[in-house]
């Protein structure tokens, strides 16, 4: 069937006259690629321009409204060898990328300060402004002050606007003792100076805002850096819907595109892109990665289908609508929201330091002051001294220990195949101690597998297979893609029941069991497999039925049983029937689980868990799983995941092997020590500073080489995270 | 100590210069794409007739 296509929704407008789109490319990696890319669609008509961005392997195309049709450069991409994908930006995306852009300025701009003040700085250490009087001291001071004061105002906003909402929210937030030490060491340093005093603080404020700006810059690249590669896959890999317009027109339109009420057309064999209702057509549905249930479901007019099942039988016509009341996909919305809700707020380690750390470090300075005061030494210098303290314990380290680590194994992650989600994420995953799997789609693949390919003629397996090519059945596929079959048979299909062709002489079928009339040798083989669905083949006399099921991920097996091996609790939860989920769990041996579950089931459940004082890894992939991934401790999808889904977990994998989730785990655990070990160190460099600071000898020099000291201590100790490989 | 008079606006002048071409480099997005921009550097696209010959 030949579709028009209607790529509309991706188009931007720039300007008058112009129109722009964006495109994924897949296979582009050098200079040879962008020239070919960008040349070949110059010479198009109409197009004004191609832009290649080798890094995000992407490409921005602009051409003159109305001179051609967006679909034409796909055309013209492939024809080029490079299959393009078209995307469309979100807005959180932009909005972070302009955090990231406004990150990088505020880094220039203290970056400039910060070397420039230490010209003046160095000077002074080195006594120049001694030899010179206090003229020259003076005067450098003003120069400094000159630097830094406009500095500080312009690279030091993204910290006091975030000090300044946990304030406004009763939160101590690290950003609050940060602010409140350059603030006070800039009003101490023009004091200093008005009083033609010897110290100055000038440049500790400037180095220790480049520090924590370096961190804080890095921490949001990487992150963007796995967004992009997840928005490209997700944009390689976009489903699309064939839409009837009215007259039955059927145009093949980007799910983004698809409105409630639009008529959408699902063809036998393909999977439905859409939730709705079924508006005309009966097939059979297999529902595995919604539901988790392997079994097909029969669907009739007035049925409720969601995107993801797989439709096996016959042509659907299917009314795009919102969730329903009753439907599965309100059940997990209503759920999703429930268990938001009840999720325990996690306490991120940086702030719970930041609390702890916060109260102690005013009150020593409060308490300096007044000690001072006691000794008789008058209220300005006992000021200064108190300050003094403030601007030692500044927690330049403190606020760099977790994010340098969190950068540093989140990269690592990423070259293991996993992609973090969300920023916290890391410090959960360190915590987990019990792990619950979902059973269709994350232990097992996606795609339906021959299970007993060894109990079958190798050259029955290649008829059937090269039979098989011609049905668009998945099950059939399945047989196809055992067979390795190329060469398809001109079969002739009967939709529903199998396909057949006259071949060598001999009448040739494959299809459902009572099409090719095996009940008896279906008996034997669904009792050897009670969970597979079978599809039979028959030439002749000779009939041979093959038992289908979800294969297990490859490495599924060493890695349960290695998790297992250090002590994590394992568990499988599945919507699927008893005897599927038993199987599973007897080859992986997974002494708990559970089968036949809805999602309210499966969040009782994780719920019953963390009551014991589990901490629960949620590894799940459907629909229904949603609700459960959003209220488990912390969790991980497949990429191949549900887009709901997707949203909610706070990691994803790529590939099919399930290695990915174990190396998440030791790599959480080895960066959660390295952040507490960068803790430590930072609290033991205030245990030396402070009390050179108590007794007011803390000199400007001092200051700066204690901070920048143990920042570099700190950043140097989070790059073990990377040199440790995924076995801590 | 004359001589800071001018020294100094000239060192703070020098820095400022690589900060606002920093900041010119970021406006006009020439940190988008940190790989390409080191192939585009040697591609042969002004010699447009070699280009030609091949086709």
């Amino acid at each position: 069937m030949a579709e028009t296509q209607d790529l509309s929704v991706f188009v931007r407008h720039p300007a008058e006259g112009v129109a722009a789109m964006d495109l994924v490319v897949e296979g582009v990696h050098c200079g040879a690629c962008i020239s070919t890319i960008e040349k070949g669609l110059g010479r198009e008509n109409g197009v004004r321009g191609a832009r290649v961005n080798l890094a995000s392997k992407r490409v921005t195309v602009e051409w003159d409204e109305g001179a051609l049709a967006p679909e034409a450069i796909l055309d013209r991409l492939s024809g080029l060898g490079y299959p393009a994908y078209p995307f469309a930006a979100r807005t959180a995306d932009s909005v972070e990328a302009a955090e990231e852009k406004r990150l990088l300025k505020c880094l220039a701009v203290a970056a400039f300060g910060a070397m420039n003040v230490m010209l003046v700085s160095v000077a002074l250490w080195s006594g120049a402004a001694d030899a010179e009087g206090w003229a020259t001291r003076d005067f450098f001071h003003w120069l400094s002050a000159l630097i830094v004061l406009p500095t500080v105002a312009y690279a030091g906003r993204p910290f006091f606007d975030n000090a300044l909402r946990g304030v406004r929210q009763a939160s101590l937030n690290m950003d609050v003792p940060i602010t409140l030490g350059v603030v006070l060491a800039l009003l101490l340093s023009v004091a200093q100076t008005l009083q033609h005093a010897r110290a100055a603080y000038f440049d500790s404020a400037a180095m220790l805002l480049l520090f924590l700006l370096a961190g804080r810059f890095l921490d949001s690249r990487i992150r963007r850096k796995t967004r992009d590669v997840a928005t490209n896959l997700a944009a390689i890999k976009a489903e699309k819907a064939i839409k009837l317009i009215d007259g039955g027109e059927a145009v093949e339109t980007p799910i983004a595109a698809v409105a409630p009420g639009d008529l959408v057309l699902a063809r036998a064999g393909d999977r439905i892109a859409v939730d709705g209702v079924v508006e005309d057509g009966r097939s059979e549905v297999d529902q595995s990665l919604v539901t988790g249930e392997t079994a097909a479901v029969a669907v009739a007019p007035g049925a409720m289908v969601y995107a993801g099942a797989l439709n096996l039988s016959g042509a659907l016509r299917v009314r795009v609508s919102h969730a329903a009341a009753g439907t599965l996909l309100d059940e997990v919305n209503a759920l999703l929201g429930k268990a938001i809700e009840q999720r325990s707020s996690y306490v991120q380690l940086a702030d719970r330091a930041a609390r702890l750390y916060a109260p102690v470090v005013h009150l020593t300075a409060l308490a300096t002051f007044l000690a001072w005061l006691a000794m008789g030494l008058s209220w300005q210098p006992a000021l200064v001294i108190a300050i003094t303290v403030l601007i030692i314990t500044c927690p330049c380290a403190l606020g760099l220990a977790v994010p340098a680590v969190q950068v540093v194994a989140a990269s690592a992650m990423f070259r293991h195949g996993v992609m973090l989600n969300s920023g916290d994420a890391l410090e959960r995953f360190a915590d987990v101690d019990a792990i619950v799997f979902d059973k269709t789609g994350t232990l097992t693949l996606p795609q339906p597998a021959l299970a007993n390919s060894a109990e079958i003629a190798p050259e029955d397996l290649a008829l059937a297979g090269s039979l098989a090519l011609a049905s668009k059945h998945p099950l059939a596929k399945a047989v196809a893609a055992a067979a390795g079959a190329k060469n398809p048979l001109a079969a002739h299909e009967f939709p529903g029941q199998g396909v057949t062709v006259f071949h060598e002489g001999k009448r040739l079928k494959l299809g459902s069991i009572a099409y090719c009339k095996a009940e008896a040798e279906a008996a034997e083989v669904a009792a050897r497999w009670p969970d597979a669905s079978l599809i039979a083949f028959r030439a002749l006399e000779r009939a041979v039925v093959f038992a289908i099921r979800q294969a297990l991920r490859p490495d599924a097996r060493e890695v349960v049983a290695g998790l297992a091996r250090e002590g994590y609790a394992i568990e499988m939860l599945s919507g699927d029937r008893l005897v599927a989920v038993e199987e599973i769990a007897r080859e992986l041996a997974i002494p708990h689980f559970s089968a036949g579950l809805k999602p309210a089931d499966k969040i009782a459940r994780l719920k019953a868990l963390r009551d014991e004082g589990r901490h629960v890894l949620m590894v799940g992939d459907g629909l229904n799983d949603a609700p459960a991934l959003a209220s488990a401790n912390v969790s991980i999808s497949p990429i191949s995941a549900a887009h709901l889904t997707q949203a909610q977990a706070d990691a994803l994998f790529l590939g099919d092997r399930l290695a990915p989730v174990a190396d998440a785990l030791h790599l959480a655990r080895k960066a959660k020590g390295l952040m507490v070990g960068n803790l430590w160190l930072s609290a033991i460099y205030n245990f030396i500073a402070v009390p050179i600071a108590i007794l007011g000898f803390a000199t400007p020099l001092i200051a700066a080489l204690a901070m920048s000291g143990s920042s570099i201590l700190v950043t140097l100790n989070a790059l073990r995270a990377r040199s440790a490989g995924a076995r801590a | 100590m004359n001589v800071l008079v001018y020294l100094v606006p000239l060192a703070l002048a020098l820095g400022g210069l690589g900060l606002a071409a920093f900041m010119w480099a970021m406006k006009t997005g020439q940190f988008d794409d940190l790989e390409g921009a080191a192939w585009r550097a040697i591609a042969d696209d002004d010699l447009p007739e070699e280009d030609e010959k091949k086709k």
